[in-house]
């Protein structure tokens, strides 16, 4: 990942709302993040934390109404995302932007084979022809390890298993060699056997294609192990960023640090009672003026109640470049 | 397991629940899924067995036939004594409030449209003749145990979170002071910040009450946390069952070699550095498992024996019980 290319994909100051008959839901508020060639950005947070929203936010996936991005700049290259309309965003998507969702059941269409649904975007995108596209998506199989791949293109999603339906996901999504790949809980719906499969390829696929990847999971087990950087979303902000080797190791945020106690571990001192966040993550009904976490917060102070921290630099490298924390607090002391 | 000098509480022995498959224009029996196929093994009061394996390896199944939601095909369940497998249906009725459950999805096992107290009271509606008012106060100890306001008595499940709903279901669960409860895969549909706090719940229950708990996951580092023994299921049969600190520092049967090196664990130096057990392939279906043992087909150590003969669960050390022929009797020393 070499520290000073130009990023692939390098979002500003996105903000989406939900409008709901109860009233807004700020569901992201001022994410910021960039995305390097050929890195793997690990996106962890917890249900509602508005990790997915921001994702589908970037190439207009949510429905609108009831979703609206409200502000922002998302840029693919020299283009911005939010501005270039639907349908130069339908060419984005697919072709640019490769997406694989958490169940490959729900995801892929019942009622036409694997094949064709693999060849629909290279014929979409690509303009091949069905002769092209079929060699192609045969050779796609073939690259996500699924064996007798010429054969097994004319299978409906039904006669595969979980584990090889999320390998057909990867297939269309790398169909049209994407900058970005973008996995929203990849893996979550599989069993760990077959989830340790997925990842093996994932990273097998990475070395081949070189792809930027962005990896959203509530697992800190599995960005652990194949992140190159982590971004930790609470309340729709990002509250820590950093390489992955030093959130793990230095953890800054009150929330992440709560959040790397919690998980039992499977080596180790075996702690006689878990750590306990209390409470329960916040519903953002408004945009935020305070702390999301504060209601949470071990340390949180008057300033938490007061003022939304913005993300703060831990160290000389820019924010969003090295390890950034958007905390008042700090371990060190106020 | 027969050596143990307290009695057990659940005694389970050869317990097969094979579920008929029907074919065909006249829907004849075609065969059958096998979902458990026969399993034994014992928990003593007071003990927390962990059950883990991956979807469709029975385990929840054999939850469930353990409290006789299904009949099972064969084998016995003693339950404090009793056999629940064969007892009539009232004998079953009455057995009912020593065993209880905790499902795993909260949302689907509340009904919508009872409030908190006429779900928490339904079983002593059911088992006691109590008055409106000795229930209702049964009703707010429970909602103090399991850490719930008393206030929100009346609510209905939907206003509460998912960790709020799960101590629901607990409360219900313990309004009959059972002895024994089955807890499948109870934190599944939780985030992991709330985990923790149903499972801190679950074990200071235990303590406080003296209950003896089944506890079904997929989730193996909190099984670690939580269990005292664990056994590890594939397609329907158990491949080890052994004391915790052994389970986890030195598995001893080969798939639970690859189920504990498949978990990914929070810490990039380490992940950098570990070797993986990559399983190729996936589970055979129970309705057509291979002949000998079970997991043969994705064994990385597999040899001939293993494809004929079909290993049983033994004692190989000390408390630890694996069904593999690398343990059998011609080869003893072996692993």
């Amino acid at each position: 990942m070499p520290d000073g290319a130009l990023p692939v994909l390098d979002v500003r100051g996105l903000k989406t709302v939900f409008r709901t008959r109860g009233g807004e839901v700020h569901a992201v508020n001022s994410v910021s993040f960039m995305l390097r060639p050929g890195e793997l950005l690990g996106v962890v947070g917890e249900s509602g934390s508005g990790k997915s929203v921001t994702m589908m936010s970037l190439i207009g996936l949510l429905p609108s109404p009831p979703a609206e991005v409200r502000a922002g700049q998302v840029m693919l290259g020299d283009r911005d995302l939010l501005k270039i309309g639907p349908r130069a965003l339908q060419d984005v998507r697919g072709a640019k932007v490769g997406f694989v969702f958490q169940d490959p059941m729900t995801s892929l269409n019942p009622v036409f084979t694997v094949g064709s649904q693999i060849m629909e975007p290279l014929m979409r995108h690509m303009g091949m022809n069905r002769a092209e596209a079929r060699k192609r998506a045969t050779e796609l199989l073939a690259l996500v390890g699924i064996p007798d791949a010429q054969k097994r293109l004319k299978a409906y999603p039904h006669q595969f298993s979980g584990g090889m339906r999320q390998r057909v996901m990867i297939a269309i999504a790398l169909a049209c060699d994407p900058d970005v790949l973008i996995a929203d809980e990849p893996t979550t719906a599989l069993d760990v056997t077959i989830q340790a499969q997925i990842i093996e390829l994932v990273k097998d696929l990475r070395q081949k294609l070189g792809m930027a990847i962005i990896w959203i999971t509530h697992d800190l087990g599995v960005i652990a192990g194949i992140a190159d950087r982590v971004m930790v979303m609470y309340g729709g902000q990002v509250v820590e960023q950093a390489p992955v080797a030093e959130l793990f190791a230095d953890p800054r945020h009150p929330y992440t640090r709560a959040l790397l106690k919690t998980i039992p571990s499977l080596t180790g001192e075996r702690g006689a009672r878990l750590q306990v966040i209390e409470g329960q993550p916040p519903i953002m009904t408004a945009e935020p003026v305070a702390c999301p976490f504060r209601a949470r917060c071990a340390h949180a102070f008057a300033r938490c109640e007061a003022e939304n921290p913005q993300r703060r630099a831990v160290d000389d490298r820019p924010v969003g470049l090295g390890h950034d924390v958007a905390c008042h607090w700090s371990p060190e002391g106020v | 397991m027969l050596d143990a000098s307290p009695l057990p509480l659940v005694r389970v022995r050869d317990l097969k629940m094979h579920f008929p498959i029907y074919a065909g224009l006249l829907r004849r029996r075609a065969g059958e899924v096998k979902a458990v196929d026969g399993v034994s093994f014992d928990i003593m009061p007071g003990e927390t067995l962990g059950l883990v394996g991956e979807s469709g390896c029975g385990k929840s199944t054999v939850g469930r036939a353990l409290l006789r939601l299904y009949t099972p095909t064969a084998g016995s369940v003693v339950i404090d004594g009793e056999d629940v497998a064969t007892l009539s249906p009232e004998a079953l009725r009455k057995k009912r409030p020593t065993m209880q459950m905790v499902f795993q999805d909260p949302q689907a096992s509340l009904n919508p449209r009872m409030t908190l107290a006429a779900i928490i009271s339904e079983p002593l509606d059911e088992h006691t003749d109590w008055s409106g008012e000795r229930k209702l106060d049964r009703v707010h100890e429970l909602m103090d145990q399991v850490g719930l306001n008393r206030a929100f008595a009346n609510r209905y499940p939907h206003e509460f979170s998912g960790g709020q709903r799960q101590r629901i279901g607990i409360a219900r669960a313990l309004a009959l002071n059972p002895k024994f409860i089955v807890c499948d895969e109870p934190i599944a549909a939780l985030d992991v910040s709330i985990q923790a706090q149903v499972v801190n719940l679950l074990e200071d229950l235990q303590e406080r009450l003296g209950l003896t708990y089944l506890f079904i996951s997929h989730d193996l580092s909190m099984v670690r946390h939580i269990a005292d023994r664990v056994a590890v299921m594939y397609l329907g049969q158990i491949a080890e069952l052994s004391p915790r600190d052994d389970l986890y520092a030195r598995p001893l049967h080969p798939y639970a070699q690859a189920l504990l090196s498949a978990v990914p664990e929070p810490d990039p130096v380490r992940e950098a550095t570990r070797k993986r057990i990559i399983l190729t392939g996936d589970v055979p279906s129970p309705a057509n498992p291979p002949a000998g043992c079970n997991f043969c087909t994705r064994c990385p150590k597999v040899f001939d024996r293993c494809r004929v003969e079909e290993p049983r669960l033994a004692e190989v050390e000390a408390g630890r019980f694996v069904a593999c022929h690398l343990y059998g009797d011609t080869n003893k020393t072996a692993g």
